[in-house]
């Protein structure tokens, strides 16, 4: 790769979302593909007075690319060791928070648990703390764990390239790595210390999986430290980027909201649901194929009521510390989530709107 | 009746299995269809499973099971998958899928060409899911496919017959049976295939996510009938200028008694 993704400061990409307008947005509204600008107005404040018709159309291009069908995973923490001091997280290394590794034993028992309940695609997580949660642990868990799923996903420290391609031959499926933001001054501020500090490490991290091989990439903002509209634009950036250069990747996109956690931090700045509806509507209009996934840290009515209408992948039945399923114990989690049903309640309500619950997605034989 | 190798099928209708919103639904609409050959993902089913809720769905005594390699994005990877549906299933037939692009899912003519090459060594029967490239089309026929696929228009995005001028040459060329697959938005896209003397047609999204799939199905079943009979009874020539419905006796060749005679 010669050059990497370069994103533009938050000033201009504010210039380009104010140049909304009504007329721009309905037009963007009309068209079978979109650019950069069009994704710009449908983020733009005045679109805000389009969200039903962006509903509409959100929702008729996920059901053509995705069907009726909604994606099921669960996360499975195995630690929350971490080095880095990132303000808003609750395993950053300076919160006094129960400290917790999996064993391989303690993983496994833990993804059995998982298996038990029905689900067949996990995401593992862990903290940023390589001499603990190395490349090299990571890849005896995954060689442990693969013959119980169709698929594993991991959303741990960024690596590089050739350890991403260790952990593909393992048979790990899928890579999420979000910025956290794009803006570059607000990074600065929030990450405190640690590796995470490097802005330019950190977005050059989808690639480097991509080029490892790797089928899917996560990439995402989390929502409550930027100006959001910026952070969808500069999302929308990044996916182009990718989708040139990696044309055999499939992509996903999160949109975590700030959710309490360990320590006291206060998003520094509001993301209402009303927002986050209209920044998922706008990137599903802008990129018709791309994955989005709707987490446990939003709350159950909202996850229902989002069901269709945008959203291909929900999590379900998470919890978010280290060895949790097994103990029931969710001292030292990395926060709080907001839907507490179990994966079967979860399904059922998925099934009466009308959608299948796809548990199974995938299989471990394409990676052999 | 329709002849794949050494199976006969009186449905011309095809019908695929993701995107429905639940199994139940998925039987019913199957059914409706009238379809006797069902193609299923790989990666959608646990084969171990007997319980699987897609294949606990389909009563494989009345219906051709067509597993896919939907996902591969390489010959290797398609071959690997058809051994193990042929190892859990026990059915030879295979609907080849090479897509390595997620986002279009356009299959590649160069691993699909490969992959079906192996595939047909190691006894699978194979019915590739390709793009409407004639030369491709005869090439897949010579190193054994048991009939093509084209495309009329990339999957699921129901655009209809696009590809009409090579989808027809292909089948004015092809020895084996052609099945336009993907695309297929509208009953009238299927008619439309039939007419032009497909042999059968595969449909998935546009019966999956109707408001009613069960009847849409039903839509598709007479749309696929009425094309096949329209061209099994021998469609008039179209053209842009009106004819008149009962011609003048006479009126060619008057002049020459040679003709008129």
């Amino acid at each position: 790769m010669s050059s990497g993704f370069k994103i533009s400061n938050f000033t201009e990409l504010r210039a380009q979302i104010l140049s909304g307008t009504a007329n721009r947005v309905s037009a963007a509204l009309n068209k079978q593909t979109c650019s950069l600008d069009d994704l710009a107005a449908l983020l733009s404040l005045p679109a805000e007075d389009y969200l039903p018709q962006m509903a509409a159309r959100s929702r008729e291009i996920t059901a053509m690319r995705f069907g009726r069908t909604t994606q099921i995973f669960a996360p499975l923490y195995l630690s929350n060791f971490c080095v880095n001091r990132c303000a808003y997280c609750g395993f950053a290394a300076d919160n006094n928070i129960p400290r917790k590794k999996l064993s391989l034993n303690q993983a496994e028992q833990e993804a059995e648990i998982l298996k038990q309940r029905g689900f067949n695609h996990v995401l593992l997580v862990t903290g940023e703390a390589p001499a603990r949660a190395g490349v090299d642990y990571l890849e005896a868990v995954v060689r442990r764990l693969k013959n119980r799923f169709a698929a594993i996903s991991i959303e741990v420290q960024p690596l590089e390239e050739n350890e991403y391609g260790r952990l593909f031959a393992a048979g790990v499926t899928a890579v999420a790595v979000y910025q956290e933001t794009y803006d570059r001054e607000i990074y600065k501020k929030i990450h405190l210390a640690g590796k995470k500090c490097d802005y330019d490490y950190r977005i050059a991290t989808p690639a480097r999986a991509a080029a490892a091989g790797m089928r899917e990439i996560g990439i995402g903002a989390l929502l409550g430290l930027a100006d959001w509209r910026c952070e969808g634009l500069a999302i929308g950036m990044h996916l182009s980027w990718l989708r040139k250069r990696f044309w055999k990747t499939n992509f996903t996109v999160s949109f975590p909201r700030l959710r309490p956690a360990a320590g006291s931090f206060e998003p520094l700045v509001n993301v209402t649901e009303k927002n986050l509806t209209q920044l998922i509507f706008a990137l599903r209009i802008f990129d018709p194929d791309v994955g989005l996934v709707l987490s446990t840290r939003e709350e159950a009515r909202y996850r229902d009521g989002m069901l269709g209408l945008g959203p291909t992948r929900y999590s379900a039945g998470s919890c978010t510390a280290p060895g949790g399923y097994s103990s029931n114990e969710h001292d030292g989690e990395q926060f709080s989530v907001g839907d507490h049903r179990t994966i079967d309640e979860v399904c059922a309500t998925v099934s009466e709107k009308g959608f299948d619950p796809v548990r199974k997605d995938w299989d471990r034989e394409f990676q052999k | 009746m329709l002849t794949i190798t050494n199976s006969q099928f009186s449905s011309r209708l095809f019908v695929g299995t993701g995107k429905f919103s639940s199994a139940a639904v998925m039987k019913r609409a199957i059914i409706a269809s009238g379809a006797q050959m069902v193609t299923v993902a790989l990666r959608r089913v646990d084969l171990e499973n007997p319980e699987d809720d897609i294949m606990s769905h389909i009563d494989i005594k009345k219906i051709h099971f067509l597993p896919n390699t939907s996902g591969a994005r390489n010959a290797t990877e398609a071959i690997r998958l058809a051994h193990l549906a042929r190892a859990a299933s026990g059915t030879p037939w295979l609907k080849l899928e090479v897509t390595p692009d997620p986002r279009t899912l356009l299959p590649d003519p160069v691993d699909t060409l490969k992959a079906t090459e192996q595939l047909v060594k190691d006894g699978f029967i194979v019915l590739p899911y390709m793009n409407a490239d004639p030369i491709l089309a005869l090439r897949l026929q010579d190193v054994g496919a048991a009939a093509v696929m084209p495309l009329g228009s990339p999957i699921g995005t129901n655009q209809g017959i696009q590809t009409a001028l090579q989808v027809a040459i292909i089948i004015e060329q092809a020895r084996v049976p052609v099945v336009v697959d993907a695309g297929i938005g509208a009953p009238s896209h299927a008619s439309q295939a039939m007419e032009m003397g497909a042999d059968a047609v595969l449909v998935n999204t546009a019966i999956a996510i109707a408001d009613d799939p069960v009847r849409m199905a039903g839509a598709f079943k007479q749309a696929v009938e009425a094309g096949r009979e329209a061209f099994e009874a021998g469609l008039g020539a179209s053209s842009t200028t009106a004819r008149p419905s009962s011609p003048e006796r006479g009126r060619i060749g008057e002049q020459l008694d040679f003709i008129d005679g």
